[in-house]
């Protein structure tokens, strides 16, 4: 760091820079224990997974199924990063799954009998999501039917449209190399090191700006130390990530070759970008923990409650869509099954799981990839020790059920030892 | 005068609330305004918020009569107020609720420094040393500093009438004072006070004057130095005590 950054006065010796880490420490014990419990049950679950999973099975750790585990997760926490926006504001949408099924099959529609260009089909996929989020909303909001029965209906009527749409279920395959890549393909080797890179850079610029800022303003701020540990375990981890998914991961190499960052994690990475600044960074944003917090209160100061409620309709359909695109690429067909059977309760699961609240107010686009996370760990890891699918259900049920709890008991601890 | 209000009256259906109400509050001084429940008191706020527009009489700030239809037009004229349950967010921290509905932007990016320094000042010029962390979420702050941060909400804006429903009614003794000590401290930086409260203690200990509603109108407008306990409560339950008051108190007006 340059010599010309005024420098606060707890960070001038060493000992109070010590001291300002160990405060700064202490203030985050406290939030845990006051029940702002963020992203760690999540975190802890995704390790404690990991060290068991990888115990019992030594494929579980492979490099090739770290790169299989993005494949089959990014669906449902798609879904899920939608989602958060509908279960911030206190709702709920039980149609997300189907409506991601719906779009799909438009989007195979259009590329196979509309014969459309792949940008085109993708488009028209996601405005179908985009339509079904306003009307959905539209209904919640000014007829005042709760979102749990208009959602219901959707997910029932949903099913029949997917069935209409696919000419009485056939199944359509998708042909498309470029549709097909998006949960298929991977990256070259420089170009995730070159992600990597910006990636890294772009958050540090944006983490040291706002540390001086806040600094140069005499605000409240964190220790330098915190910042610079921060950036550095963000460097390290997308660093381990990249180098892992750089290895050869064939079981043939001769045969074909099978290297490099999968492309979906890149699309999840760029849609965690966008929606978190989305969230935390702009007035929309703000407006949505408002309303999901006091929508009274919101209304009061002068926040157009209905507008924010039913865009956040529209960004849960919309990603449900991209939901949608993102299965029926890595399946490269599209089927009455798509977006059906336990792929919404998964995504609410994902969401609840990372941390989002289902009595509103709470949740973060990174509890949806976290929680995504945790689901797909889930799943890869029973059925690769041989778990019948009946235990796999029963143990992702438990897992919500859990972090269901863990969320009731944070509020309970909030209540508990918040207000006096 | 800042606020005068003459001959308001407003009617819900057949049900007349306010009837040809008169109140006029200065800057620098709390008035405040008491009346047993279904007075009129929180219809009086409202029609000065813009909740509910007046059927008949006048609003007239600094002089000049004014159509105020919503908040926001109230707000525009400096009228700010605090209700009773507060109307803060639980899930917001202390900055985000003070800048609720009016956030500082940096083009489409929040300006969050801005506002938290903002925020900071504004805390800084009530003298406020009870909220130290101005990022902690509203749910864990006690009723106290709820309420104060609710105050600072409202004078954040270049407000000049703050109108303040039942503020300590939910408080303990301690905390009562120190939201008493902050209203004082409104009217001193030449702000007018609008004061609504059941509890007579705390009319007295704040109160410049003390304006009493009766069944929708206004019994009397007192200067609480010359006012006692009793009078004032026997305004709020019978509209009349001695000589002030309401001269033909059985629904029919004199």
């Amino acid at each position: 760091m340059s010599t010309d950054v005024q420098n606060p006065p707890e960070t001038r010796s060493e000992a109070g820079a010590a001291r300002a880490v160990a405060a700064h420490f202490r203030d985050y014990l406290a939030k845990v224990r006051g029940g702002e419990v963020g992203a760690l049950p999540a975190v802890t679950g995704i390790i404690a997974l990991c060290v068991v999973f990888g115990a019992a099975d030594p494929v579980f750790l492979s490099v090739g199924n770290l790169a299989n585990l993005f494949g089959q997760g990014a669906a449902v926490a798609c879904i899920a990063m939608g989602l958060v926006f509908v279960l911030i504001i206190g709702e709920i949408d039980l149609s997300a799954g189907y409506a991601s099924g719906v779009c799909a099959a438009l989007m195979a529609v259009a590329l196979t009998e509309w014969g459309m260009p792949w940008p085109v089909a993708i488009g028209v996929a996601i405005a179908a999501g985009v339509a079904i989020g306003l009307l959905l909303g539209a209904i919640v909001v000014k007829l005042g039917i709760p979102s749990f029965v208009v959602t219901l209906a959707a997910f029932l009527a949903f099913q029949g449209i997917v069935l209409i749409i696919l000419d009485k279920g056939a199944n359509i395959s998708i042909n498309n190399e470029t549709v097909k890549a998006i949960a298929g393909g991977n990256l070259e080797r420089w170009q995730g090191w070159t992600l990597l890179v910006v990636t890294v850079a772009a958050y540090a610029a944006l983490q040291l700006s706002r540390w001086r800022r806040r600094v140069g303003r005499g605000l409240v701020h964190e220790p330098f130390a915190v910042v610079c540990a921060r950036i550095a375990a963000l460097a390290a981890l997308l660093a381990a990530t990249v180098f892992l998914l750089n290895l050869e991961r064939s079981a043939n190499p001769q045969l074909v070759s099978l290297t490099g960052v999968p492309v979906v994690v890149v699309v999840l990475g760029a849609l965690f970008v966008l929606w978190s600044f989305v969230l935390h960074r702009t007035r929309f944003g703000r407006h949505l923990y408002a309303v999901g917090g006091n929508a009274e209160a919101a209304l009061r100061a002068g926040v157009a409650v209905d507008r924010v409620r039913i865009a956040a309709f529209v960004i849960c359909s919309a990603m449900a869509a991209v939901g949608g695109i993102v299965a029926a690429s890595r399946a490269a067909s599209v089927d009455p099954n798509t977006g059906g059977s336990n792929v919404l309760l998964l995504s609410v699961g994902a969401a609840v799981i990372g941390g989002a609240s289902l009595f509103g107010g709470k949740g973060t686009v990174r509890a949806a990839l976290l929680g995504g996370a945790v689901v797909a760990i889930i799943n890869n890891g029973m059925g690769l020790m041989g778990l019948d699918a009946g235990v796999r259900f029963g143990v992702t049920g438990a897992v919500l059920l859990l972090a269901a709890g863990v969320d009731a008991m944070s509020r309970g601890r909030g209540a508990l030892f918040g207000r006096h | 005068m800042l606020l005068e209000l003459s001959r308001v009256s407003k009617s819900f259906g057949p049900v007349e609330v306010l009837s040809e109400v008169d109140l006029a509050i200065d800057a620098g001084e709390v008035c405040a305004l008491v009346g047993d429940n279904g007075a009129g008191k929180s219809t009086l706020v409202k029609c000065i918020a813009g909740i509910h527009t007046v059927d008949g009489g006048t609003v007239a700030v600094d002089g000049r009569s004014r159509d105020i239809s919503g908040p926001r037009d109230a707000a525009a004229l400096g009228i700010e107020v605090v209700y009773q349950d507060l109307a803060l967010c639980d899930n917001l921290d202390v900055v985000e609720n003070m800048f609720l509905g009016r956030e500082k932007l940096h083009g489409v990016v929040l300006d969050d420094d801005a506002m938290e320094q903002l925020a900071a000042e504004t805390l800084d010029s009530l003298a406020v040393r009870t909220i130290r962390n101005l990022r902690q979420n509203v749910a864990s702050l006690s009723g106290g500093q709820r309420q104060t941060v609710a105050i600072a909400k409202a004078v954040l804006w270049n407000s000049r009438l703050v109108i303040l429903d039942e503020p300590t009614a939910a408080l303990g003794v301690a905390q009562t004072r120190q939201v008493l000590e902050l209203i004082r401290r409104l009217a001193d930086q030449g702000l007018a006070v609008l004061y609504i409260s059941h509890n007579l203690n705390d009319v007295f200990a704040v109160a410049d004057r003390i304006a009493a509603l009766y069944l929708g109108r206004m019994a009397a407008v007192l200067d609480a130095a010359d006012a006692t306990q009793s009078q004032v409560v026997e305004l709020i339950t019978s509209g009349r005590s001695g000589e002030v008051g309401l001269t033909e108190t059985n629904g029919v007006r004199p």
